[in-house]
């Protein structure tokens, strides 16, 4: 095996340059690969930290009438805090969060929006909550820069906001935007107006209730669904995004397939090539002691060689661009408003070891079966002729 | 001349498929070879004589009648072990010498020690002897490309011998050659036949080989005409 390995390399070092040509589309394509998946590994965890960072933590309880494609569920979407979470709340490690729906009127327009109430000193989301915790003459609110661009909002301006309370009596109030924030997370900026917990729960007539509850970690899911509240673990609240990832990913390897493809039948067209070209070399080996399935062997190992060395290529060039690439990141050129998921305007590519490893298995497998595909002709040889180099 | 025969042919016939038809390209040959002879197989084209020399070389299979090398029934061979005889106990010597192009002369001639699995040092002792033989000790880092004719054939000649063979087949070695060369070559495989008694069997119609040769089998028509033994 080891002579085999060493016969084959020598021989396709001295193909030269047919060689050199394979190994570089090869060594594109390697590279192509890890940086294309590499934004998709990068978009997915910049997505899930961007998520939890500022909307889900560690994962979330939500009542159980509670359904966020639905606004019509948030009528009967609301329970008291449960005794079991108030020293959780009161360590910092749970947020409630009141939401209702309601309407703002930005210069004379009206605008359908969601009131969230969050208090205004915890700090277990990147909301800049601490902007609510100050007194103006009016309800101070926070909004997401989005929601502010398309409703030409700044900061300090006065609106009215309308909403219904618990009996369904409209009332009105006016709100001051002491903050605008920029985010990723399209799902906490746009149509969403944040304002202090206690001054939702007074408005809607909900004293100490909320829709849902955000924990910082992983440590409550232990406890599972409790009374009208359904645990949401962080898994399942970043599952959409896995799959428009895993769509993406679809889409994306249609892409570098075509580059693999034409790169692995340029060396398939080498192995034929060499089959016809080297019959005489092919009987000599015969000749000299090997038999034809351990000729097969050193052919497919020479083909399936092509991606070692273009491995190594890949690497030379490959190491300081996806170094580079994942420094400077990619300008996807949409906003997450319009995209309707969390995602970066830069992408950065992340590079892991499984990414790496899974390519370099990937495109030795591909390799090592179009080599094998035309070598299987050796075995059909008669050497007798191939050492005269007659074509068979 | 030793009695022990490393070649035995009986009733020995090859035939080909041809067209519709078939060809029979060695019609029951009878033939005896012993140890440390300098034989060849002497023939126009289409006589027989390279079919036979690849069947005693375990590279092709008789269709009737038998073959044995080395005690070994050609015909019963499997390609493992008939790549095992080929790998052990013969060398081959060809008329366009069949070098391998991207290997150095060096690395040719070790090739069959490889497969043998012989140890570096052992590896490199027997190659710088054998390319001693035939004097390219100054060529080892060459390449065939870099080479003349002759000294390719020099090479081919030590990559049979390195490993001291039992039988060498040797299918027109001087064909390629100019005068000159074709006796160094000649001189060489004879010694070497002197020094080491391995048993040469040549397939030629070279005058030049011919005249070196101890012992003429003549073929004619795939069977054989005249065997004369000087």
């Amino acid at each position: 095996m080891k002579l085999a390995f060493k016969l084959a390399f020598k021989n396709l070092i001295g193909a030269g340059l047919r060689t050199w040509l394979n190994v570089i589309v090869l060594s594109f394509s390697f590279v192509i690969i890890i940086a294309a998946k590499g934004i998709l590994v990068g978009w997915d965890r910049q997505a899930k930290n961007d998520m939890a960072d500022w909307e889900i933590g560690g994962g979330q309880y939500w009542h159980r009438n509670y359904d966020p494609y639905d606004a019509f569920s948030l009528s009967d979407a609301h329970a008291p805090v449960p005794p079991e979470f108030k020293e959780e709340i009161a360590n910092g490690n749970m947020v409630p969060v009141l939401i209702t729906q309601g309407t703002i009127y930005p210069g004379g327009r009206m605008q359908p929006v969601l009131i969230k109430g969050i208090h205004p000193k915890q700090n277990l989301l990147k909301l800049p909550t601490q902007n609510l915790d100050t007194t103006v003459g009016a309800i101070p609110a926070i909004i997401g820069a989005n929601m502010a661009r398309a409703n030409k909002l700044q900061t300090g301006d006065y609106l009215t906001i309308r909403w219904r309370d618990a009996n369904g009596t409209f009332d009105a109030a006016e709100i001051c935007i002491t903050q605008i924030f920029t985010t990723n997370v399209p799902t906490v900026d746009l149509a969403q107006v944040w304002i202090p917990i206690e001054n939702l729960q007074s408005m809607a007539m909900l004293p100490n209730e909320a829709t849902v509850f955000t924990f910082r970690d992983g440590n409550l899911i232990r406890r599972g669904d409790t009374g009208e509240w359904k645990l949401m673990t962080f898994e399942t609240l970043v599952s959409e995004v896995e799959e428009m990832i895993k769509t993406k990913s679809a889409g994306q390897a249609i892409f570098y397939s075509i580059l693999l493809i034409l790169a692995l039948l340029a060396i398939f067209d080498t192995q034929v090539l060499s089959i016809f070209r080297r019959q005489k070399e092919i009987g000599t080996y015969v000749a000299l002691g090997y038999t034809r399935g351990q000729v097969v062997g050193l052919f497919t190992i020479e083909g399936a060689m092509n991606a070692i060395l273009a491995a190594v290529v890949g690497a030379i060039y490959g190491i300081p661009f996806l170094m580079w690439f994942a420094k400077k990141g990619i300008s996807l050129g949409v906003s997450s408003a319009e995209y309707g998921f969390a995602i970066a305007e830069t992408m950065y590519p992340v590079y892991s070891g499984s990414l790496i490893v899974g390519t370099t298995i990937l495109v030795l497998m591909a390799t090592t079966i179009v080599s094998y595909w035309p070598s299987r002709k050796i075995a059909k040889m008669n050497p007798t002729e191939a050492l005269r180099g007659k074509i068979q | 001349m030793e009695n022990i025969p490393v070649i035995k042919t009986e009733r020995l016939t090859k035939i080909f498929p041809m067209g519709k038809g078939e060809f029979s390209a060695l019609k029951g040959i009878d033939l005896k070879l012993g140890t440390g002879e300098f034989a060849g197989l002497i023939g126009p084209s289409g006589s027989g004589k390279t079919t036979l020399l690849n069947i005693l070389g375990s590279l092709d299979s008789p269709s009737d009648g038998k073959a044995l090398v080395l005690g070994q029934s050609i015909g019963k061979l499997t390609a493992k072990e008939a790549a095992k005889l080929r790998k052990e106990k013969i060398g081959f010597i060809f008329q366009s010498y069949n070098l391998l192009q991207v290997h150095t002369v060096y690395e040719n001639v070790e090739f069959p020690l490889l497969l043998l699995n012989y140890s570096a040092n052992e590896r490199k002792k027997l190659v710088m002897g054998a390319l001693e033989w035939v004097g390219l000790t100054d060529k080892i880092k060459q390449k065939p490309p870099q080479l003349s004719g002759g000294e390719c054939q020099r090479v081919a000649i030590a990559r049979a011998m390195v490993k001291t063979p039992s039988i060498v087949l040797a299918d027109e070695p001087t064909a390629n050659l100019d005068a000159v060369n074709s006796h160094n070559i000649l001189q060489t495989m004879a010694r070497m036949n002197e020094e080491l008694k391995t048993t040469f069997l040549f397939a030629t119609h070279d005058d030049k080989v011919i005249g070196y040769l101890k012992r003429k089998i003549y073929l004619k028509d795939g069977m054989i005409d005249k065997d004369v033994t000087n």
